[in-house]
C-alpha cells in the first residue's frame, strides 16, 4: 500500500458531520445525575461563610459539596480548586458543587447558595508586578538563556531597534466545552472526559483519590477542540469524581461557556521588549528578547515567547529572558503554539521594523540572516528547507510586485499592505505504544491511547498501518482515546504523529512477522515449510513470493488456527541522543495581504500564502486543514482575540462567544498553503514533524507588518482593532 | 435559571390579559436575548407567556404607501422581504448587519426593539453594582471596562448602549410602534420608544409592562436607495457596533430636500441627530457639508477614559454613510 501523503478523507468525517461521533458529554448511563460549579465572585480572600440551606432543600438536589463537607484529598495540589480550604485565589474559582437529578435543578439550586467573603487586596496590575516578577521554565527548559555579549554588541551596532510588543489574555474557546462524566464502581473510577491527555489525567486522578492507576480508566473518543486547555487536568474532573463518590451515582459536569474563562487556563498576557542590533548591511549583531508574562498565585506557568528567538536567525549575541508576574487570575496554560505564537509576533515585527530602518526588503533581511545550524548550539537541523519556503511562497504570493513605501499600494479608497514573516515550531517526539491486531473476521485493528482533536489521527493511524502491512485502508479500523489501550503521549506540542506512527509501524512489523511465522509452521497453510523470508502478506492474503497463486486469506488462516486474534504490541522510545546531534524544528514562510479602510479603521486580510517545511506530509487533505486552521488563529491573534479583564475584580467581562471575538468566515479571505514535503527521517521513520501549530506562528506578524505597509502605522499592541488604527 | 410558569397564548387580547395577571412576567418571542438573561439570572420572570402563536407575522403594504411589520415577523424574513428590500433598503442592511443568520432567524421585530444592553456589568450578576439591574446599586462601568459604552445622552447612573442595529434604521425611518394594552391600542413614535438612562436606567423603554407590541409601522419613504447603513465593528460579522450610522437623504438633482441621520453604539437609545439633519436640509450635496453635519452630530459627546475613539470614529462614519447615501462615493 502507498497511502501516506495521499489526500485521504477523514475516516471519521461522516460521523462528525452527521452528529454521530460521540463526544464525552454524550454518554448516558443508568442513574446519571448532573453537577454544576459554583464559582467565586472575588479575586482574592477567603470564604467567610456559605449558606447552602436553600440549595439543599431545592427540588432534585442530591448533594452540595462545599469546603466544609468535601472529601479531603491529602495529595491535592494547590493548583486545583477541590474545596479543600476556604481560600480564594482568583475570580471564577470553583467554591462549591451542586448535584441534582436534572441539570436545570442543579443550576437553580446553585443560584440559591449565598456566600460571604472576606476580601483581600488582589494583585491584578500586570505592569506594576514587574519589579516582583520571577524567573521560570517551560517544560523543563530554562526561561533564561544567552550566548555572546549582547550589551557589547548592541553598543557597537550601526542600527538598533528597541520596542515593546504586547499581547492580551486569550481564552482557548474550543467549540466543545470541558466536560466529564465520572462513575465509581467500588474503588474503580471510569471517567469520560474531553481531554488531550488521558494517560496523564489518569495518573493524576489515581494519585488524588489514592487508588492504583489500573483502577482508573479515561475514555475520550473525540475532542471537540482543545487548543491546549484540555492538556492539564482541571478542577471540574476531580470534583465530578468527588460528587460521584458522594452520591454513589455517575455524575456529569459540562462547563458553561462563561466558565471557560477562568478556571481552565488561558494564554497569559505578554509584554515583550525586543532590542535588536544590526550592521548597516543588515547582519544581525545582537538580539535581546525580554518577556514578562503573568501566571496565577497558585502555580507557575511560563509563556515562553522568547524561545523562537533562540532558533530563528543566525546571530552571535542573543539573550532571551522571561519573568513571571503572579496575579490573582486562574492559572494560564498552553494555548495554540504556546510561547511561539506570541513570540514570533514580537520578533517578526521587530525584524520588519529593522528592515524599514535599513531600507531593505524584509524578505531580503531574513535571507541575509538565514542560519543553517542552530544558532546557539551550532548543531545541524534534522532537516531545514526554509530557504525553499521563502522562495516558493514569495513567488506564489507575487512578492516581487510590492512597492516598499508604506501607503504606496491602494485599491480604490482602501489602503493595501503586504507583509511577510517567518514561522517556526519545535519538532518534538515522545514515547508511545500501539497495538495492531489481525482479527478473525479478516479485518485489522490499529489502536493507541491518543486523541482525535481534529488532527485527523484516526485517518493517519489507518494510513500508517495500511502501508506497514500492505493492507487496504478499507480493511482497517482505528481505536483511540481509552486508557485501556497502549498509552500514547499528550496530544499537544504538534507531536502526536511523530510519536504515535513509529509505534504503529513497529507493532505492525511485529504482528506481520508473527503471522508469517505461524503460517510457515502451519501444516494446513499453502506456505507451510517455506522460510519467513520466502513468504509475504499483502491485501489480506498470505502467499509465497515466488508463486503468489499459492495463497490464503487472513480470515481463513485465523479460523483454522483456533480463531484467536493475532496481535503485535510495541512501545517505542525516541532516540534521546538525537538532541545531542541535531536541532529539530519546522519552519515556514507566510505572506499576507491586507486592506485597511484608512478613515474607519477595519482591516481585512484578503489573502495569505504560506509554504511549510514540516518534513513528510502524511495526508495532504488533513494537513491542509491544519495549516489553514493555524492561519485563521493567527489572523485572530492579529486582529480579534482579546479577553477583557475588569481591572478591579479580575473578572473577564467578555466571557461569551458574541463578545470574545475569534475570526468568523467573513473575516477570512483566500488562503494558499503548501508544503515542501521532504521527509525528516532523523526524527522518525516516516519523516513527519507534526503540523498542528506552526500555522499560527508568524501569521500575526505577517498581518501586523502588512498593516504597517498599508497605513504607515505600527500598532505594537494586539489585537489591531479599528479603534487603534484611527487613533 | 429560575423555575417559571409557562403559558401559550394565541391572540393579543389573551396575551395582554395574561401579562396583567402575573406581575413580573415576560412575553417570550424569539427568546434570543431573554433566555440568555434568564440563564445568568439577570432576568427572573415568574412566568413566560409564549406569544409565538399569535398571528402577528405579516409584512404588508399600508394604504398610505408605508409598510406594517408584524411584531412577530422574524428579523431575517423582514430583511429579505421584497417590500423592505425595495422601499427600505436601509432597514434591510441594518438588520442583516446584526447578529448571525441563526439569531436573525429566531429573533422577532418586536423582540429586537426590546433588546437589553450588552454592558458586561449588567450581564454578569457577580458585579453587584448595576443601576439597570439593581436600581441604586451604582454603576461598575463608570470606572471599569467601558471601551464600548455610550458617549451621548448617558448619565452618571448608566453609560450603557442600546445594542440593536435594526432600531437605528427604524429611528432614521421614523417608524411608529403600535402597542396594545388593557385599554386598547396606542402608537409610540420610535424616537419616544427608547429612553435615556437619567436616574432610572432600569427602565429601557416607554412600553408599559402590560403592553404588547403588535406592529412596527413604517411611513412611506422618500429616501429609497439614497440611504446607507454603515456599521464599524471588530470583526466582519457577528459583532456589536463600535459605531453605526443610518443615513437617509431625500435628494433632488444634487440638492438635499431632507435628511435623516441616526447613530448606533453611542447611546442608551438609537441616537437620532436632528440638529445634523437640519444642517443638511436645503443644502447642496457635498463632503464639506457632511463634515459640518458630523461635527454637529457629535457636539454634545461626553466620552470617558476608554471610549474617546468613538467621537472621531462616529464623525468619520457619518461622513462616509452620507457620502454613500448621497451617491458621492
Amino acid at each position: 500500500m502507498n497511502t501516506i501523503g495521499k489526500p485521504i478523507s477523514r475516516v471519521d468525517g461522516k460521523l462528525k458531520v452527521t452528529g454521530s461521533a460521540r463526544y464525552s458529554a454524550e454518554f448516558d448511563m443508568p442513574g446519571l445525575c448532573y453537577a454544576v460549579l459554583v464559582q467565586s465572585t472575588i479575586p482574592a480572600g477567603r470564604i467567610a461563610g456559605m449558606d447552602d440551606s436553600l440549595a439543599r432543600k431545592a427540588a432534585g438536589v442530591l448533594a452540595v459539596l462545599t469546603p466544609e463537607n468535601a472529601q479531603r484529598l491529602p495529595g491535592a495540589e494547590k493548583r486545583l480548586s477541590l474545596l479543600q480550604d476556604n481560600q480564594v485565589y482568583y475570580n471564577g474559582q470553583p467554591v462549591a458543587v451542586v448535584v441534582a437529578e436534572k441539570l436545570e435543578e442543579a443550576h437553580h439550586a446553585a443560584s440559591l447558595i449565598k456566600i460571604r467573603y472576606s476580601v483581600s487586596a488582589p494583585k491584578l496590575d500586570f505592569v506594576a508586578g514587574f519589579p516582583s516578577s520571577h524567573p521560570g521554565n517551560h517544560n523543563g527548559e530554562p526561561g533564561d538563556m544567552s550566548w555572546g555579549d549582547v550589551d557589547g554588541a548592541l553598543k557597537d551596532s550601526d542600527i538598533k531597534i528597541d520596542q515593546v510588543y504586547t499581547t492580551p489574555i486569550h481564552h482557548h474557546n474550543p467549540m466543545e466545552p470541558h466536560a466529564a462524566i465520572a462513575q465509581w464502581n467500588g474503588d474503580e473510577l471510569t471517567v469520560h472526559e474531553s481531554a488531550q491527555d488521558i494517560s496523564g489525567h489518569r495518573a493524576k486522578l489515581a494519585k488524588l483519590f489514592g487508588v492504583q492507576e489500573s483502577n482508573v480508566r479515561l475514555i475520550c473518543l473525540f475532542v471537540g477542540g482543545g487548543f491546549g486547555c484540555k492538556g492539564p487536568l482541571w478542577s471540574h474532573v476531580p470534583l465530578a469524581a468527588m460528587a460521584a463518590r458522594q452520591v454513589n451515582r455517575p455524575v456529569k459536569i459540562v462547563l458553561e461557556r462563561p466558565q471557560m474563562f477562568g478556571p481552565v487556563g488561558a494564554r497569559p498576557r505578554t509584554h515583550q521588549r525586543l532590542t535588536v542590533g544590526a550592521t548597516r548591511e543588515g547582519k544581525l549583531t545582537a538580539i535581546r528578547h525580554e518577556v514578562h508574562a503573568h501566571t496565577s498565585v497558585i502555580e507557575d506557568y511560563l509563556e515562553s515567547s522568547a524561545f523562537p528567538t533562540r532558533v530563528m536567525y543566525g546571530c552571535p549575541n542573543v539573550s532571551t529572558i522571561h519573568r513571571i508576574v503572579d496575579l490573582n487570575l486562574g492559572t494560564p496554560t498552553y494555548t495554540r503554539a504556546p510561547g511561539v505564537a506570541t513570540g514570533t509576533y514580537a520578533l517578526e515585527v521587530a525584524m520588519d521594523e529593522l528592515a524599514y530602518k535599513l531600507n531593505m526588503d524584509p524578505l531580503q533581511l531574513r535571507l541575509l540572516n538565514y542560519t543553517e545550524n542552530d544558532p546557539q548550539t551550532k548543531l545541524p537541523f534534522t532537516g531545514k528547507h526554509l530557504r525553499d519556503c521563502y522562495t516558493r511562497a514569495a513567488e506564489r504570493f507575487g512578492w516581487s510586485n510590492r512597492t516598499r513605501e508604506p501607503r504606496s499600494m491602494r485599491d480604490g479608497s482602501q489602503l493595501i499592505g503586504w507583509g511577510v514573516a517567518t514561522e517556526t515550531y519545535p519538532a518534538n517526539r515522545r514515547p508511545a505504544s500501539a497495538l495492531v491486531r489481525f482479527k478473525p473476521d479478516g479485518r485489522v485493528l490499529v489502536a493507541t491511547g491518543t486523541h482525535e482533536i481534529g488532527n485527523g489521527i484516526y485517518t493517519i493511524m489507518i494510513q500508517t498501518a495500511a502501508d506497514a502491512l500492505n493492507v487496504s485502508p478499507d480493511l482497517i479500523d482505528a481505536q483511540l482515546g481509552d486508557t485501556a489501550l497502549p498509552p500514547a503521549p499528550i496530544t499537544a506540542g504538534s507531536m502526536t504523529v511523530a510519536s504515535v506512527t513509529p509505534a504503529i509501524q513497529t507493532a505492525a512489523e511485529r504482528v506481520r512477522t508473527r503471522l508469517l511465522q505461524m503460517a510457515v509452521a502451519d501444516s494446513g497453510s499453502p506456505v507451510h515449510d517455506a522460510s519467513v523470508d520466502e513468504v509475504d502478506f499483502k491485501d489480506g492474503l498470505i502467499f509465497r513470493k515466488l508463486s503468489p497463486n499459492r495463497s490464503e486469506k487472513l480470515g481463513d488462516f485465523i479460523a483454522r488456527n483456533g480463531g484467536q486474534p493475532i496481535e503485535g504490541i510495541a512501545h517505542v522510545e525516541p532516540d534521546e541522543t538525537l538532541k545531542q546531534k541535531f536541532a529539530s524544528h519546522s519552519f515556514g514562510a507566510v505572506f499576507a495581504e491586507v486592506s485597511v479602510d484608512p478613515d474607519l479603521g477595519p482591516t481585512r486580510v484578503r489573502r495569505v500564502t504560506a509554504v511549510y517545511d514540516v518534513g513528510k506530509v502524511l495526508n495532504e487533505k488533513t494537513a491542509r486543514s491544519q495549516f489553514i486552521g493555524g492561519i485563521v488563529w493567527g489572523i485572530g491573534l492579529a486582529l480579534h482575540e482579546d479577553s477583557h479583564m475588569d481591572a478591579r475584580t479580575g473578572r473577564i467581562v467578555n466571557e461569551n462567544l458574541a463578545d470574545y471575538h475569534v475570526p468568523v468566515n467573513a473575516d477570512i479571505g483566500e488562503i494558499d498553503v503548501s508544503a515542501i514535503d521532504i521527509a525528516d527521517t532523523h526524527l522518525n521513520p516516516l519523516g513527519a514533524r507534526g503540523i498542528g501549530e506552526i500555522g499560527i506562528t508568524g501569521t500575526a506578524a505577517a498581518v501586523a507588518n502588512a498593516i504597517y505597509h498599508a497605513t504607515g502605522k505600527r500598532i505594537r499592541d494586539l489585537p489591531i482593532t479599528p479603534q487603534k488604527l484611527i487613533a | 435559571m429560575n423555575p417559571f410558569e409557562y403559558q401559550q397564548v394565541d391572540e393579543p387580547a389573551t396575551a395582554v390579559d395574561a401579562i396583567s395577571r402575573w406581575r413580573g412576567s415576560k412575553f417570550l418571542a424569539g427568546g434570543t436575548n431573554l433566555i440568555d438573561l434568564m440563564k445568568n439570572t439577570v432576568e427572573q420572570p415568574p412566568k413566560l407567556i409564549d406569544i409565538n402563536h399569535i398571528p402577528l407575522r405579516g409584512i404588508e403594504q399600508t394604504p398610505d404607501g408605508g409598510v406594517k411589520l408584524g411584531a412577530l415577523a422574524r428579523n431575517s424574513d423582514t430583511a429579505n422581504h421584497p417590500l423592505i428590500r425595495k422601499n427600505y433598503p436601509l432597514l434591510s442592511q441594518a438588520i442583516l448587519s446584526g447578529a448571525s443568520p441563526q439569531l436573525r432567524n429566531m429573533a422577532t421585530n418586536g423582540g429586537n426593539l426590546l433588546q437589553r444592553t450588552r454592558c458586561p456589568y449588567f450581564m454578569d450578576p457577580a458585579f453587584s453594582r448595576c443601576n439597570k439591574r439593581t436600581p441604586g446599586s451604582g454603576c461598575s462601568a463608570l470606572e471599569g471596562f467601558h471601551e464600548n459604552h455610550a458617549i451621548l445622552g448617558a448619565s452618571d447612573q448608566c453609560i450603557a448602549t442600546h445594542p440593536s442595529d435594526m432600531c437605528v434604521a427604524l429611528a432614521a425611518l421614523e417608524a411608529k410602534v403600535r402597542v396594545r394594552g388593557p385599554k386598547g391600542e396606542r402608537i409610540i413614535a420610535i424616537g419616544d420608544f427608547h429612553r435615556l438612562p437619567g436616574t432610572t436606567p432600569q427602565i429601557d423603554t416607554t412600553l408599559m409592562p402590560d403592553e404588547l407590541i403588535v406592529s412596527i409601522d413604517l411611513p412611506p419613504s422618500p429616501y429609497g436607495s439614497h440611504s446607507h447603513y454603515l456599521k464599524i465593528r471588530e470583526r466582519t460579522s457577528y459583532a456589536f457596533a463600535l459605531v453605526s450610522v443610518a443615513a437617509a437623504i431625500d435628494v433632488d438633482s444634487g440638492w438635499i430636500r431632507g435628511a435623516r441621520l441616526a447613530l448606533g453604539g453611542v447611546a442608551h437609545k438609537p441616537w437620532r441627530v436632528e440638529a445634523a439633519e437640519a444642517a443638511l436640509a436645503g443644502q447642496k450635496l457635498s463632503i464639506s457639508l457632511f463634515e459640518q453635519a458630523a461635527s454637529r452630530a457629535l457636539s454634545g459627546a461626553r466620552p470617558r477614559r476608554d471610549n474617546t475613539y468613538k467621537v472621531e470614529m462616529a464623525k468619520r462614519a457619518i461622513i462616509r454613510a452620507l457620502t454613500i447615501a448621497g451617491g458621492l462615493a
